[in-house]
């Protein structure tokens, strides 16, 4: 039995030694729902142009339970998301708090913050219509509305509508009509459906390439990763299949949703949290954001990428406040159940 | 082979010792802690942010609970027929390659779910080679044209599930036929008993508490699975606790559904140790005798090959191979020095993870043969292990919230009286994870250690006792030894289990902290396959050595013995 002690013995010194005090030290930490490989080159730039290093922790969920629960003794300072969801939830909870910051406020657009500062939108996508160039013609649909015409029976592809994506969606159609028409909408749009919703948006473009539906609802962003993709060229092949249709370019604009930041309520390091969200809300860094992940950049007056300019050019967003769709996000999950729209 | 408690139960010593207590102290302690994180989870299920039944009972539920029955019925059947199926055959018969299925049939158990279902999809979908070489064979243009089995759907999550998990069974089987008497079986030969009547009469009742440890971690797998079923849009319960958690910002309502889905677990559990209360059984020391496999030939011996090929052709090569090859065309874009610092993260993790499982769980497997007839003992032991069936990132809620408690009331203590923060001492490190594996694992440690240790005859204990030994030395000189197997395969599967583990490691980890399973859930997220292909094949790999090592110490356990 002298092994097995001594591995008790090594796993219980393992244990004693992983516990490490914070330190006050030059340093910014992290806890994000964005996953590392799509912030790590900002954040070594952060690092490199500052001195200032980061630390990051990344998950798609619990992370802000953490935070909430770690309390006044949490050491992260920012919280950072891949959309408006997490930074509503955090708000209504108390968990991140406000920063005044004129160069925050210059560079973000008011609809891409919140009024009190507690967060800040750093990229933008549009929620788009992917459409067949060979099935669907110019002009053929034009607003999300008409994704409910019966004339699309059968052609349409899309993921979960329990996806945060399709649920941000969602709470806008609520807020541009109201519950009731957002009901049957989504009624009539589960009615078009080509196939269960399934998959994450590149599959859905990949349907349509593969002929299984005309139409697919996707993000803005994965059109540029498909149409550069190295690794796997056949995305090319799905990305040059579809055009992309911005939707309600003659009234309210396309949906638009945002990756952003938030200070959170007991940052030990809070003073470089906040030089950190203005280093990516800053030029350079929104650049960079448009030319790796193909986002829009929330500052206005950045150059786009070259893929944004050919594909994507200019377009109208809605410009809804994103902090009155948070609230309408549990509605429109209710919504999705009531239809039964993923059965 | 049927007796009473009464008359098996090793009574108390009259004159309770201090020793004694230790145990009955030790397991008390090891299971409250184990507790505490389901408990922390009942406590969120206090305060739901809106009463979501009425929402859920008039739309969903009915599919979530549907779904669920129908996944852990397919789950449980499928990895019974090949898990019990192959056991027997490697156990009692000879034919060509036994020798390699005897442990290949335990490779599946390396792959962790959520990367078979991503092989798979890749491999059968639309634009996967296999449709691929069908439309180039029959000229079909589009998916219109032919009919294909979906495999994002309930049926190919069975599949998947199955495929991973029926490992589980195949082990605990395997150990029960090897343990099991010869004589017996000789015994109900010369009875007149075909081979079949021989199994389904004899050994197959002996193997039933095995069989129904293996069988409840599957169905305890199944019901926490999440990565599966989300991939392939299958709605169970699991998915409805993500739902209303994180869309429907109500984290209390998700923990009411968990917590029910445990319940749910309990009764399922409390019926099958109904259904077998009545058998308690015993080995006397009389395994010594060789076992004599029948050798198979033709058809025979072909069909037990095939039978025990499909499994780990599917289960493993498969994936195995698609994983390596997609590691080797992007080698020089994918290796990086992290990798090794990935891999001994997951190595470190898993081993402290499961030697400690091991610990407690010989602990309390123990406390309850020395006081057996205390009943809130054995329920507590009991409920240390639901841990297992909840999924796994409303278990990290449930580390984080004791641990963080702890933390900042140890960090409010040291500033009043000493002026001095202490921070966070436990969250946020790799005690954090380690403490959800072991709670998380410890049903399989247990369900090893307690069925290996029910079959020592109470008879040793007497002897040992009266021989002078005390209850401490009694276990390391009469029962470790003994159990030796046992407790080997406690540790292999809970230590592959770590390996795989992906969504507690993600929630509780430390800041630029990464193991292979985080690196893998990293770009497999994003249906980047091929990115993560090396790290899923070192996890695979790095599971795989001792599944090995440890199938052969346990046959070889066997062989010595006959020997």
């Amino acid at each position: 039995m002298k092994s097995s002690r001594t591995l008790l013995a090594a796993a219980t010194l393992t244990l004693a030694g992983t516990a490490s005090f914070a330190q006050a030290a030059n340093e910014v930490n992290i806890y994000s729902y964005r996953q590392a490989f799509l912030i790590q080159p900002l954040l070594e730039e952060f690092s490199k142009e500052t001195g200032i290093q980061v630390n990051l922790v990344t998950g798609d969920k619990g992370l802000l339970e953490r935070l909430e629960h770690e309390g006044r003794n949490s050491p992260a300072d920012i919280l950072l998301t891949a959309e408006v969801g997490p930074l509503y939830d955090a708000t209504q909870k108390g968990l991140v708090s406000a920063v005044q910051s004129d160069v925050l406020n210059e560079s973000i657009p008011q609809h891409y913050r919140d009024p009190e500062g507690r967060w800040f939108g750093l990229t933008a996508r549009s929620r788009i219509i992917y459409a067949s160039k060979d099935r669907v013609q110019d002009g053929e649909i034009k607003t999300y509305e008409e994704l409910a015409d019966p004339k699309w029976k059968g052609r349409i592809c899309t993921r979960s509508g329990k996806h945060t994506y399709n649920l941000s969606l969602i709470a806008s159609m609520i807020a541009h009509h109201d519950e009731a028409y957002a009901e049957q909408w989504l009624e009539d749009l589960k009615a078009n459906l080509a196939r269960k919703p399934q998959g994450n948006d590149r599959a859905q473009v990949k349907a349509v390439k593969e002929g299984v539906c005309d139409l697919a609802l996707g993000n803005s962003y994965y059109f540029g990763k498909m149409l550069t993709n190295e690794e796997q060229p056949e995305q090319k092949e799905w990305a040059q299949s579809v055009n992309l249709v911005f939707p309600n370019q003659d009234d309210r604009g396309a949906h638009m949703n945002i990756s952003g930041a938030a200070v959170t309520q007991h940052a030990p390091n809070r003073d470089n949290a906040i030089k950190l969200i203005e280093f990516l809300a800053a030029e350079k860094a929104q650049k960079i954001y448009a030319e790796v992940n193909s986002e829009f950049p929330v500052r206005p007056g950045t150059p786009n990428s070259a893929l944004i300019e050919e594909y994507m050019g200019n377009f109208k967003g809605d410009e809804i406040s994103l902090s009155e769709l948070g609230p309408l996000r549990a509605t429109a999950s209710r919504l999705v159940d009531k239809v039964g729209f993923d059965n | 082979m049927k007796a009473g408690t009464a008359t098996l139960a090793y009574s108390p010593p009259r004159q309770p010792r201090p020793r004694l207590a230790g145990w009955y102290t030790a397991a008390w302690g090891i299971a409250l802690m184990v507790a505490l994180p389901v408990l922390a989870v009942f406590y969120l299920a206090l305060f739901p942010d809106e009463n979501i039944w009425v929402h859920l009972a008039s739309t969903v539920l009915p599919v979530y609970v549907i779904t669920t029955l129908e996944l852990i019925i397919g789950v449980a059947l499928l990895s019974i027929l090949a898990g019990v199926g192959s056991a027997w055959l490697v156990t009692m018969y000879s034919f060509p390659g036994k020798r390699l299925f005897e442990w290949a049939l335990l490779l599946p158990f390396a792959v962790p779910a959520y990367v078979i279902a991503y092989v798979y999809t890749d491999l059968l979908e639309f634009a996967g080679p296999v449709q691929g070489a069908l439309r180039a064979l029959f000229g079909w243009q589009s998916a219109r044209d032919y009919w294909f089995p979906e495999i994002r759907s309930l049926g190919g999550a069975i599949l998947m599930l199955s495929l991973v998990l029926y490992p589980y069974i195949y082990l605990l089987t395997r150990a029960a036929f090897l343990e099991q008497s010869v004589s017996l079986r000789d015994a109900s030969r010369l009875l007149g008993c075909t081979a079949w009547q021989s199994f389904y009469r004899v050994s197959l009742p002996i193997a039933r508490p095995a069989i129904a440890v293996g069988v409840s971690l599957v169905a305890m797998e199944t019901i926490n699975d999440f990565g599966t079923v989300d991939y392939f849009a299958v709605k169970s319960l699991t998915a409805g606790i993500y739902d209303t958690w994180l869309n429907m910002y109500n984290l209390g309502g998700a923990a009411q559904i968990a917590s029910l889905m445990l319940v749910f677990v309990v009764i399922l559990i409390t019926l099958e140790r109904m259904a077998r209360a009545q058998q308690r059984q015993f080995h006397s020391a009389d395994r010594f005798s060789t076992l004599q496999p029948t050798r198979l030939t033709g058809a025979a011996a072909l069909a037990a090959s095939t039978f025990c090929l499909l499994p780990v052709l599917c289960g493993f090569i498969v994936p195995f191979s698609l994983l390596s090859w997609y590691a080797s065309s992007y080698l020089d874009q994918l290796w990086s020095e992290d990798f090794i610092s990935y891999a001994s993260h997951s190595f470190t993790l898993s081993l402290g993870a499961a030697v400690l499982s091991i610990v407690l769980a010989v602990i309390l497997a123990y406390a309850k043969r020395l006081y057996s007839e205390k009943r809130a003992l054995l329920f507590a032991v009991r409920f240390s292990s639901l841990g297992y069936a909840m999924p796994g990132a409303v278990l990290a809620l449930g580390v984080i919230i004791p641990l963080a408690a702890f933390d900042n009331a140890v960090d409010d203590f040291m500033r009043r009286t000493f002026d001095v923060s202490t921070g966070l001492l436990l969250s946020g490190t790799t005690f954090a994870i380690i403490l959800a594996y072991v709670v998380r694992f410890l049903a399989v440690s247990n369900g090893a250690v307690d069925s290996s240790l029910s079959k020592v005859t109470p008879s040793m204990d007497m002897a040992a006792r009266s021989l002078g030994h005390s209850a401490s030395q009694t276990l390391l000189k009469v029962h470790l030894p003994l159990i030796r197997g046992g407790l080997m395969t406690a540790l292999l599967v809970v230590f592959v289990d770590c390996m795989k583990e992906l969504p507690a490691t993600l929630i509780l980890r430390p800041f630029n902290y990464d193991t292979l399973a985080t690196f893998v859930y990293q770009y497999a997220s994003d249906e980047m396959l091929e990115r993560s292909a090396l790290a899923a094949l070192l996890i695979v790999l790095v599971g795989v050595l001792p599944v090995i090592l440890l199938s052969r110490s346990i046959t070889a356990t066997r062989r010595q013995n006959n020997g």
